[in-house]
């Protein structure tokens, strides 16, 4: 049911989190950062026509259309779709190619540059897409913070708990970012185990977070989040079991979708 | 500004803290009084940014060890909003237009709004909603002997996009207080009409404010009332359930059981159908995502003036960057977000209404439905 080009638009977006979180938990995964894509740079590359078809325009590959586009189909894809790349591969599934610039939310200037694979398996939807990101460059050092949001958690007498992150009129107080980055960092990796070309998610709110004690280093949170997926604008619970430590990184040990009323 | 820590040592270095604070007149956090510095014991005082260097020299050179608590006091402020309900006394001057608004304030509203503006707005009934509240908008008109052409806004379909509310709001404040001054306003006023309806799913705006703040759709009971909800921007007349709609009443996307088969989608449809040949421009107001999007969602099949669409809008989105930098991506819905059918603005078109938009305010995600309020007026002042 992928229609090629809105699902690559919203590909170029959720890859942004898929890759980022990916890069987060492959290098290393200990910051908790926040970045959001400034804008997806397409690599100029055409792809490969199918066999047993005459070699098709590269746009009309891009837009998987049956047949050739219109003038004014023509006309509005090229001010619409600075085309990324999809490579269609027999037997195996769909593969995107992305150039992505990343920006830390918190500090406009500062920026790195990306490129990823992202490989949408054919046929099983059980399965999440492969993903390959290389960052050029390095992401901001953020151990100062990092550390002290991790003794401050460490030296509480009583277990953490809140709810509604953000509340109703989008606030979060200052001592819940932390918890909300992770909740952010962590929800990127369900929403990559989860992701089709024909999902985009993302993080609407932390219903109640809660910290568990733990007898070694991690600390330990039970999230109940709330995932809004943009195709079919639902609003779906989701539990996650979120382990982080300032040097060892993010870890969810465990993830369950929710009935739809389990939040309330 | 910043927050300083400063720990004075000595007598001497006391003095002279004591000194920069009554000078400079900075703002003693604590302890209350400059009289009840004393050595050994916590500063912590309040600097104005332009003071800033003057202070941290002023510090080294006397060698007094300090640290900066509060890099930007502004930020935090921004962040940690009090309460966001007052209760304010419903005058326009006193309205607070970068707060959001439940439904009775929006009400109240509209009716100070013509009070205060009656030489130029009226209020119209337009229907009623499942529930049975009254649906209104405002007509902003200028008196004039010639017949002007119309332009129409709608806010706030989706019961969740608090954001799209308080744009029409906003909007509405804007053209009256500058129609005046302003002359693209002023010009804008002497050749259209503004017709703006601030809340479209006045029930779902109420049940997201006491039940559910992710609510999107109406409140149309369903199979003997298990089940509500009809999502209005799938219920227009336009292809219909066709495609990227549920026929499910518990999917967000439930398109209803028949085309306009909503009072709310009526309401707004009979009355643009009765004025199309004078609506010039139709624009309907969503978040989130950051986009412009022109028809149509049920086909890629470009529409018929799909240049002077696109070229409108590719305007509007420069316009926009140029305020804050906020980038809009600007296209038809079923080549850039996905397919839909039976959206108010596909409708609108089909219907003869040659500009028809939906814009998809701030942001791409990052808060999403749940936008907090310090970004109401950057949103909104960048979307005028």
């Amino acid at each position: 049911m992928a229609t090629g080009t809105s699902a690559l638009r919203r590909m170029e977006e959720q890859a942004l989190l898929v890759t980022v979180a990916l890069g987060l938990f492959v290098n290393g995964g200990a910051d908790l950062q926040q970045y959001a894509i400034r804008r997806a740079v397409s690599p100029l590359q055409d792809c490969a026509p199918r066999p047993a078809h005459p070699v098709q325009s590269r746009r009309r590959c891009l837009t998987n259309l049956p047949r050739e586009l219109t003038q004014e189909e023509d006309a509005l894809f090229l001010t619409t779709c600075p085309a990324p790349a999809l490579l269609d591969i027999d037997g195996v599934g769909r593969k995107y190619y992305l150039e992505l610039v990343l920006e830390d939310v918190l500090d406009k200037d500062s920026t790195v540059n990306c490129t990823a694979e992202v490989l949408y398996h054919l046929g099983n939807n059980n399965i999440a897409p492969d993903v390959q990101v290389t960052l050029e460059g390095e992401l901001k050092n953020t151990d100062e913070a990092d550390n002290i949001f991790y003794h401050r958690i460490k030296s509480l007498e009583k277990e953490l708990v809140a709810e509604n992150i953000p509340d109703s009129y989008g606030n979060v107080p200052p001592e819940m970012e932390p918890i909300r980055l992770l909740a952010w960092v962590a929800s990127g990796y369900v929403i990559w185990q989860n992701s089709t070309e024909n999902t985009k998610f993302q993080l609407a709110q932390i219903k109640h977070v809660k910290q568990v004690k733990r007898s070694d280093e991690y600390l330990e949170f039970d999230y109940m989040i709330l995932l809004h997926e943009m195709v079919s604008q639902e609003i779906i619970p989701w539990q996650m079991t979120v382990l982080w430590h300032p040097q060892h990184g993010v870890k969810v040990t465990q993830d369950n979708r929710q009935p739809k009323h389990a939040s309330e | 500004d910043q927050v300083f820590h400063i720990v004075p040592e000595t007598f001497q270095q006391v003095q002279h803290l004591q000194h920069l604070c009554s000078t400079l007149l900075l703002d003693l956090w604590k302890p209350q009084l400059p009289e009840d510095i004393w050595a050994g014991e916590d500063v912590h005082t309040r600097v104005p940014a332009s003071l800033v260097k003057e202070v941290k020299d002023s510090l080294d050179h006397h060698m007094i060890s300090y640290k900066v608590l509060i890099p930007d006091v502004q930020e935090l402020v921004d962040q940690s909003m009090p309460k966001e309900r007052n209760s304010h006394r419903q005058v326009p001057e006193g309205y607070v237009y970068t707060q959001y608004h439940p439904m009775e304030e929006i009400y109240q509203w509209m009716t100070q709004i013509q009070k205060s503006n009656s030489e130029l707005v009226t209020q119209h009934y337009l229907g009623k909603t499942v529930e049975n509240r009254t649906m209104y908008y405002l007509q902003i008109s200028q008196p004039s002997d010639k017949t002007k052409k119309i332009v129409w806004m709608d806010c706030g379909i989706h019961a969740r996009e608090w954001i799209s509310p308080a744009f029409c709001q906003w909007f509405v404040k804007e053209i009256l207080q500058n129609y005046k001054s302003d002359p693209t306003i002023s010009r804008f006023l002497q050749n259209l009409d503004l017709y703006v309806l601030p809340v479209l799913n006045i029930d779902g705006y109420i049940y997201s404010w006491e039940k559910d703040r992710l609510w999107r759709k109406n409140r149309s009971p369903h199979m003997n009332g298990t089940c509500y909800g009809t999502d209005l921007n799938r219920n227009f007349n336009s292809s219909w359930g066709s495609i990227g709609v549920s026929y499910n009443c518990s999917s967000e996307i439930f398109c209803g059981s028949g085309p306009e088969s909503e009072p709310e989608t009526r309401a707004v449809a009979q009355f643009i159908e009765s004025r199309k040949s004078d609506i010039l421009c139709y624009l309907t107001i969503h978040s989130y995502g950051q986009y412009i999007l022109t028809p149509y969602g049920s086909t890629t099949k470009p529409p018929s003036n799909s240049e002077e669409l696109m070229h409108v809008a590719e305007k509007a989105a420069a316009a926009l960057m140029g305020k804050y930098g906020t980038s809009y991506k600007v296209g038809s819905t079923s080549l850039i977000l996905y397919n839909n059918s039976g959206s108010s603005r596909d409708w609108a078109h089909m219907i003869g209404i040659p500009l028809s938009y939906t814009f998809e305010l701030r942001d791409k995600g990052t808060h999403g439905f749940l936008l907090p309020s310090y970004q109401i007026q950057p949103t909104c002042e960048e979307t005028m």
